[in-house]
């Protein structure tokens, strides 16, 4: 298993859920208000954004509101991994629900917009092929892996059932 | 060793005598709440209907629509419309729409008891521990396995513990001891853990302003905010024909992660500056700022004696020009009693525009959403980047007292000049 290959989009500490998932944007389908991803500060995101792009950031990622927008924008736009120095307890708990792989790295500052990250999660190391350098990650529990291998909650909970 | 009283619910809500702070726990659901922004449209009727799975139990199940009341256009009406046929459709009785902000609503009809565990798709559910209840805020997709299944996995949490003793000054409010509490451990200080609230300065607080504190025990990154159950809990449930539920408090011996030990009166109105809660400094360091709209609203600023405070700070007083006040009494019940009371025609007659009970522009959707340049008092629980509508505008949380003086001089304004 060489994990997870991806560009990573970078930011820094805080990045709520009104920033992901701005509210005046809330009342369109997911595919449009996934346009509005990081809106307030990154205009752009949307666009910058390609399937398997891993999302970083620093401190207290997705804090504030249990807005299951936030992540499922992101997983609309392709994003199916998250790098953050620490993470708000719903947003983490929401990630993992909808299949996306949120790890915890105490090094993602050192890690740019841009760079090629490969992330080997049942190892719990994270190559980054542009600097050379490399991190270490939490590892993620088999069960884990299992409920977001499988899709998210929903789809494992199909299978189970 | 002993319990605190959040590792006592959970106990009990999942059937042992005895739990621990990281005990994985099935735990049984008292109560579910769902409003309209994140309620059954986003996932949960989709994903309900995919499963083939039922409602488990729909007296247990709360829907109310909030955030899109009244609609600002027609997709919010859509919203609406789906959340009421939904909750029709799956036999949900306790279906509200134009009541006020959801947690406001939940408390009011009754839904929580002490002891209970509720979950809910909004953050802010953390707001019932003021009644002694385990509540706590998750997102829709695990809300589709409370519906089809009644039970939830929680990690037992450790405990923080904030102890405020005397009393709080004049002018003072709980608002200024929640900001100060949050100020204190940081924004994400609290994350995965509860947070309990207790000493003599809770002993003489109403229960408007108890639950103006655990409201935002999830600014700190809580999961859950708590006060133990005590004369003026009872008398509140009584005030609303609450009975039952089981009454926990917390062992002398029990296990805290972190505890804080603070003054009342050293506390003094304080206000978070754009755009984290945590950046909470006194209001008069900050005092002179010009303002563009105060807000008094929301399910942490918006009860009772929130409008009650706030018109008795305006009498005789008018909003400075250029300033526009807005108040949205945070449920129909409380919009009543003020109109009763005349306070109403008070912040009317001050120059306040007295809005629906609603959402709206506590997350700027509708009915008052700010520009650029523009910069907003609130007596809400957020201030982050774009919450109250532009990106380029800000806002000041602060008690409605402060957001009163503010209306007045037209700039962050410590209350106490008025008292
Ligand atoms: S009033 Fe504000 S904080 Fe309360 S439920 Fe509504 S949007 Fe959330």
């Amino acid at each position: 298993m060489i994990g997870r290959v991806g560009k990573a989009l970078k930011y820094g500490d805080n990045i709520n859920t009104d920033i992901i998932s701005p509210p005046a944007y809330m009342e369109l389908p997911i595919e449009e208000a996934a346009k509005y991803a990081m809106y307030p500060i990154d205009p752009d995101f949307a666009k910058r954004c390609n399937p398997g792009d891993i999302f970083v950031t620093e401190n207290n990622c997705g804090s504030g509101s249990s807005r299951e927008t936030a992540p499922l924008a992101l997983r609309q736009l392709g994003i199916r991994t998250i790098l953050a120095k620490s993470y708000a307890r719903i947003f983490y708990r929401n990630c993992i629900n909808l299949g996306i792989l949120a790890i915890e790295c105490k090094d993602t500052h050192e890690i740019s917009a841009d760079d090629k990250l490969q992330v080997d999660y049942e190892k719990g190391i994270i190559q980054n092929l542009t600097t050379g350098k490399s991190y270490v990650c939490d590892k993620i529990p088999p069960h884990i892996i299992e409920l977001v291998s499988s899709g998210g909650l929903i789809s494992y909970l199909k299978k189970k059932l | 060793m002993g319990m605190t009283m959040t590792e006592k619910i959970l106990a009990r809500a999942s059937g042992k005598d005895y739990a621990k702070a990281g005990d994985i726990l099935w735990i049984k659901v008292d109560q579910a709440m769902m409003d309209d922004i994140l309620g059954p449209r986003v996932q949960i009727s989709e994903q309900m209907e995919l499963l083939g799975a039922k409602v488990w139990d729909s007296s247990k199940v709360t829907i109310i629509s909030d955030h899109y009341t009244p609609p600002a256009n027609a997709r919010q009406a859509e919203i609406v419309k789906f959340t009421r046929e939904w909750a029709m459709k799956n036999g949900i009785e306790n279906y509200h729409e134009f009541e006020g902000p959801c947690h406001q609503v939940m408390v009011e009809k009754g839904r929580v008891a002490p002891g209970d565990v509720v979950v809910g798709t909004d953050s802010h559910t953390c707001m019932y521990g003021a009644l002694g209840a385990f509540s706590t805020g998750i997102g829709s997709t695990e809300m589709v396995g409370v519906l089809a299944t009644g039970e939830i996995w929680l990690k037992v949490p450790q405990t923080i513990r904030f102890q405020f003793e005397g009393k709080l000054s004049k002018g003072v409010m709980a608002k200024d001891v929640i900001l100060r509490s949050i100020g204190i451990i940081g924004h994400h200080g609290a994350t995965y853990k509860a947070i309990e609230f207790t000493g003599s300065t809770f002993d003489s607080m109403l229960m408007d302003e108890r639950l103006c504190v655990t409201n935002m025990a999830v600014e700190a990154g809580a999961k859950n905010g708590i006060i133990a159950y005590d004369q003026i809990t009872k008398q509140y449930l009584d005030s609303i024909g609450v009975k039952g539920g089981h009454i926990f408090t917390s062992d002398v011996d029990a296990e805290y992660c972190e505890s804080y030990n603070l003054r009342a009166e050293e506390i003094e109105p304080l206000c978070a500056c754009p755009h984290e809660v945590d950046n909470v400094t006194e209001i008069k360091n900050v005092q002179g700022r010009q303002i563009h709209q105060a807000y008094i609203g929301s399910c942490t600023g918006g009860r009772y004696n929130d409008l009650k405070l706030a018109a008795k700070l305006l009498k005789g007083h008018k909003v400075a020009k250029g300033v526009r006040l807005l108040v949205s009494p945070a449920s129909r019940e409380i919009w009543d009693r003020c109109a009763k009371e005349g306070i109403l025609s008070d912040l009317s007659e001050a120059g306040a525009v007295v809005l629906a009970s609603s959402c709206g522009a506590c997350l700027g959707i509708h009915s008052g959403a700010i520009g650029a340049g523009e910069v907003c008092i609130s007596s809400t629980n957020r201030n982050f980047i774009g919450r109250m509508g532009s990106k380029q505008g800000e806002v000041y949380l602060a008690s409605p007292l402060s957001v009163a003086a503010s209306a007045i001089t037209g700039e962050l304004t410590d209350p106490r000049q008025f008292l």
